[in-house]
């Protein structure tokens, strides 16, 4: 019973406390910089790659970055279509112990 | 109902040479029996693993190109299971995937050549016509973008 409740006691705090922080960080960037990004671009697309294959591990590894996690779309600016054909050679290439699954 | 597949096999460095060839010759048998063709097989030679497998760091790999039944695959994967040397396969049906493949080339050829003679150009790009791609920093930026969003 205890045990249950502390955690998530901790969790919600932590949780708040996260919060408050994005927002702390979001507020700053409104005021001071209207920073430039450049617009991301899908790799497959720009490179016209049509093949995605798990026995090309030069091609995947890029994606699958230290801590060898597949890396979201958000960051690699993988287009919906590419991200998914990647993901399933990834799996694939796993499988194979050709990429790990994790580091340690 | 013939498909094209593809199986790798990786096979314990433990393994003699000739073990590997029988392993080999195994698979084509099997294939054999049972109406298929194998059309391709390479052997990619010992490569070390992402990940230990059982306490092996590294191992054989080898790849087949078969043509065939679903039943053949199906059998093969239940062959392959029961063999220690074997510690991973996978078979990964191709066909339509290299169909979809062939198709987007075809377009994508088809659509810059009908450009090009909409702009009066030849249909087919000479070598070293055309804008290079800038000789930049792109290729790398896009993975050190948004860190901020991860953390």
């Amino acid at each position: 019973m205890n045990g249950g409740r502390k955690p998530s006691g901790g969790g919600r705090g932590r949780g708040a406390a996260g919060a408050a922080g994005a927002a702390g960080a979001a507020g700053k960037d409104g005021q001071r910089r209207p920073m430039f990004r450049r617009r991301k671009v899908c790799k497959f697309c720009s490179d016209k790659i049509d093949d995605i294959n798990y026995k090309d591990t030069k091609l995947l590894l890029p994606f699958v970055p230290e801590r060898a996690k597949i890396l979201p779309r958000r960051i690699s600016g993988t287009c919906a279509m590419h991200q998914r054909k990647l993901r399933t050679a990834i799996m694939r290439a796993r499988q194979l112990a050709l990429i790990p699954y994790t580091a340690e | 109902m013939n498909r094209k597949y593809e199986l790798v096999y990786v096979v314990s460095p433990d393994a003699t040479e000739a073990q590997i060839a029988e392993l080999a010759t195994q698979v084509e048998g099997i294939v054999q029996r049972l109406g298929g063709t194998l059309e391709k097989t390479e052997n990619w030679g010992r490569r070390k693993l992402a990940y230990e497998i059982g306490r092996h760091k590294e191992a054989t790999y080898i790849l087949d190109v078969i043509n065939g039944s679903g039943e053949l695959m199906k059998e093969i994967d239940r062959r392959l299971k029961v063999f220690d040397l074997v510690i991973r396969h996978l078979v990964v049906r191709v066909d339509e995937h290299e169909g979809v493949i062939d198709r987007q080339k075809s377009r994508r050829t088809e659509t810059s050549r009908r450009r090009r003679i909409a702009r009066g150009l030849p249909p087919d790009r000479a070598p070293g016509e055309g804008q290079r791609g800038e000789p930049d920093d792109d290729r790398d930026d896009r993975f050190d973008m948004g860190l901020e969003d991860v953390r």
